[in-house]
């Protein structure tokens, strides 16, 4: 698919969407992938970046189920997002 | 307290946070809550109780918000132990309330889902059904309820609708289980795999039972569009903290005025009524200027948390966290830590109080540990004595003049002192990983009014007990000091000096005399540290100055402009920015930190820093002339 993706979440800028990919790598706590996922960022899900904050776009505001949620971009690198163009 | 008696229901109220769950409580219990503290932590215990219409005593207890059973913060612990039954002191409830935003399905079923591995008896609560069905939610309660093997119960407690049903379930319940399971509840830390299993329970229930679906809120993504945009959200919450910090100020003033008068005409009423003697000594002196001096700042504490709990009800609180996340992060702090450093400006004893929303430990100690160099509204008196006698108001430049000057820089020099202190902190003793910001933005809602009020007399209750026992028991010691032993007849120096606290400011003359400070400085400074602005009622005293009732300042600034140096001047100003002249901040430290340490290590560090800063600046202005 050429319209297809694959980027990290913290790449994404305001109004850029995709879907969930992976959670977490290898080298990433267990404790922190669970309150990813515990905060509905599990793979499947669809996000999209509502919101950058001021002072250089870092942290970002994403919607994924339903939900706003707010975190860092250092946090965001650990999910993996397939980006629909 | 009821959890010992054995005919009561014993139900709790589990859920995400921001679900509802402290309106339904209200909406249960008719706002009557037992607020305390949970032993060995800071979290809040708040415990309501109601009987039903056939006599059924029900006690609800509000457990702190939670995402899942496997958490790390003090607050969600106390949430899981009580839920497990490993809670000390406190039994398991027979019934939880599953609480959730029916707005937010899709994210706060899973909590149910959890709770229901448990294996204990659980009644689910769709709570905002209103808002839920304004956005177009069509659920079916039956399927729900069939598939999850629970009653459901919708409701919309801010208007109290769906609580005889609610009631009414919790009875059956009760009737139909064998509630008094006398054990705790077993329970594993789930694995990665089985949260996402979790969810997808989640969406395929979901599946079964709605038909529509919305996501979230529509005009919370339109106020957004402003609120969290870089540039005008920004701007809005400057202005938003500029009216805040104003109020503050100027609305408090009038009640404020009305509480000092009536304390004056209370201890008149009483000056009359109790002969002359120390009895009347003890209470005019001692018991009601001490006890006063805390009360007058009640308007301005209340304003203060009317604005945070419309801030935190209206959903605004966590936007502004949002906000100002970067600009904190470059000292090390969470952008959590903006209201409690705002609050302190007031007072730092409710800013030590909002430090509760910080997640990280490390983080909310070391904001704990700032808050009280933010300048706060008892060292404003002081300040203004100080200036009018010692700073001439000359023009400066255009409408700037060196009095106003002097007392922003007075400002200026607190938070940034604040600023410094926190990165040493954070790269020093409270060193911690980077924290973490992973918190949801939830939608907007109207502060209710009730919750409101029932929230002010709650934390203006906790603040006159909390810090009128403390005020009360210094104050009366502080009393006895100053007036004992009495000074023999006919003495021509003023009768503070013969007293133990003249006799301890003579002991630490020699300590404050390199920072300028003379050893009636060092008497005043004594009760100074109950509360600060004691200390010009203090320094009056000492310096004999007659006149009680009105232009104490200035004739008192006269006084001192005889007496001391500029440079005296300017090192006791610098002193009391960065002083720890507080015994409410630190009891309230202590509390809040549940360990002497904390308190002590505050006490510490600023008084040494304070000392250093005095220093600098006595020999410096000595240096420039000004000795």
């Amino acid at each position: 698919m050429i319209n297809e993706r694959k980027v990290r979440l913290g790449d994404l800028k305001k109004g850029e969407k995709g879907s969930i990919v992976e959670v977490g790598n290898i080298y990433s706590s267990q404790e922190l992938i669970k309150r990813l996922l515990q905060m509905g960022l599990l793979e499947g899900a669809r996000v999209e970046v509502m919101h950058e904050a001021p002072f250089g776009g870092d942290p970002m505001a994403v919607k994924v189920r339903g939900s706003l949620i707010a975190l860092r971009r250092s946090e965001a690198d650990l999910i993996e997002v397939l980006v629909y163009e | 307290m009821s959890k010992l008696e054995p005919n009561i229901l014993r139900v709790a109220l589990v859920g995400n946070p921001n679900c509802g769950k402290t309106a339904l409580f209200n909406a249960l219990t008719g706002g009557r809550a037992k607020v305390g503290n949970y032993p060995g932590v800071t979290v809040e215990r708040k415990e309501g109780s109601l009987v039903t219409l056939s006599g059924l005593k029900i006690s609800i207890l509000d457990l702190p918000g939670t995402y899942s059973l496997d958490v790390k913060t003090p607050d969600e612990l106390i949430t899981r132990d009580i839920v497990l039954g490993n809670q000390i002191d406190e039994k398991i409830p027979d019934i939880l309330l599953a609480v959730v935003d029916a707005t937010h399905l899709e994210r706060s079923l899973g909590l149910v889902f959890e709770l229901l591995t448990l294996g204990r008896p659980v009644l689910l609560v769709l709570n905002m059904m209103d808002l839920a069905k304004k956005n177009g939610l069509d659920l079916n309660f039956s399927i729900l309820a069939h598939e999850l093997g629970i009653s459901v119960v919708p409701t919309v407690a801010t208007r109290k609708e769906g609580m005889a049903e609610l009631i009414l379930k919790i009875e059956n319940l009760s009737l139909q289980k064998n509630v008094s399971l006398p054990f705790s509840t077993s329970w594993k830390k789930p694995g990665l795999d089985e949260i996402r299993k979790r969810f997808s329970d989640v969406d395929r229930l979901l599946d079964l039972s709605t038909r529509h679906l919305t996501y979230s809120v529509a005009w919370t993504d339109r106020i957004d569009q402003v609120v969290l945009h870089p540039f005008w959200g920004t701007f809005l919450l400057l202005v938003v903290l500029v009216f805040i910090f104003q109020s503050i100020f100027t609305w408090a003033q009038i009640p404020m005025d009305l509480i000092k008068s009536g304390i004056i005409f209370f201890s008149n009423v009483v000056a009359i009524f109790i002969g002359e003697g120390p009895l009347k000594s003890l209470i005019v002196d001692g018991v009601i200027a001490g006890v006063g001096s805390v009360v007058i700042f009640l308007p301005q504490i209340l304003l203060l948390f009317l604005f945070l709990l419309i801030l935190e009800d209206s959903g605004y609180m966590s936007r502004a966290a949002f906000l100002m996340d970067r600009l904190m992060g470059k000292v090390g702090l969470n952008g959590r830590a903006v209201i409690p450093l705002l609050s302190s400006f007031a007072c730092a004893v409710p800013g030590v109080m909002a430090t509760r929303t910080i997640e990280n430990r490390r983080d909310r100690f070391t904001t704990i540990l700032i808050a009280p160099l933010m300048t706060c509204s008892a060292r404003l008196p002081v300040y203004s004595l100080l200036i009018a006698a010692f700073i001439p108001n000359k023009v400066v430049f255009g409408p700037l003049r060196l009095q106003g000057l002097v007392m922003f820089s007075l400002y200026l020099a607190g938070i940034v002192s604040a600023l410094c202190v926190a990165i040493i902190l954070k790269s020093t003793i409270l060193k911690g990983k980077k924290p973490i910001l992973l918190m949801e933005l939830p939608s907007y809602k109207w502060p209710s009014l009730r919750n409101i009020c029932i929230g002010l007399i709650e934390k203006s209750q906790l603040f006159l007990k909390r810090a009128g026992t403390v005020i009360l028991t210094v104050s009366v010691l502080l009393w006895f000091l100053a007036s004992y032993p009495k000074a023999p007849a006919h003495s021509t120096v003023p009768p503070i000096s013969y007293s133990y606290a003249g006799q301890i400011g003579k002991i630490i003359e020699p300590w404050i005399r390199p920072i300028g400070f003379n050893w009636k400085i060092g008497v005043a400074l004594i009760p100074g540290f109950a509360a600060r602005e004691v200390m010009i009622g203090s320094l009056a005293t000492v310096y004999a100055v007659e006149d009680r009732e009105h232009g104490v300042a200035e004739l008192l600034g006269s006084k001192l402009a005889k007496d001391w140096s500029t440079a005296t001047a300017l090192s006791l100003l610098v002193w009391y920015v960065l002083a720890c002249q507080c015994f409410s901040t630190l009891a309230v430290t202590r509390r809040e930190t549940h360990s002497f340490r904390w308190p002590a290590f505050m006490l510490l560090y600023m008084t040494g820093l304070a000392y250093m800063g005095s220093y600098l600046t006595y020999h410096l202005s000595v240096k420039m002339g000004l000795g």
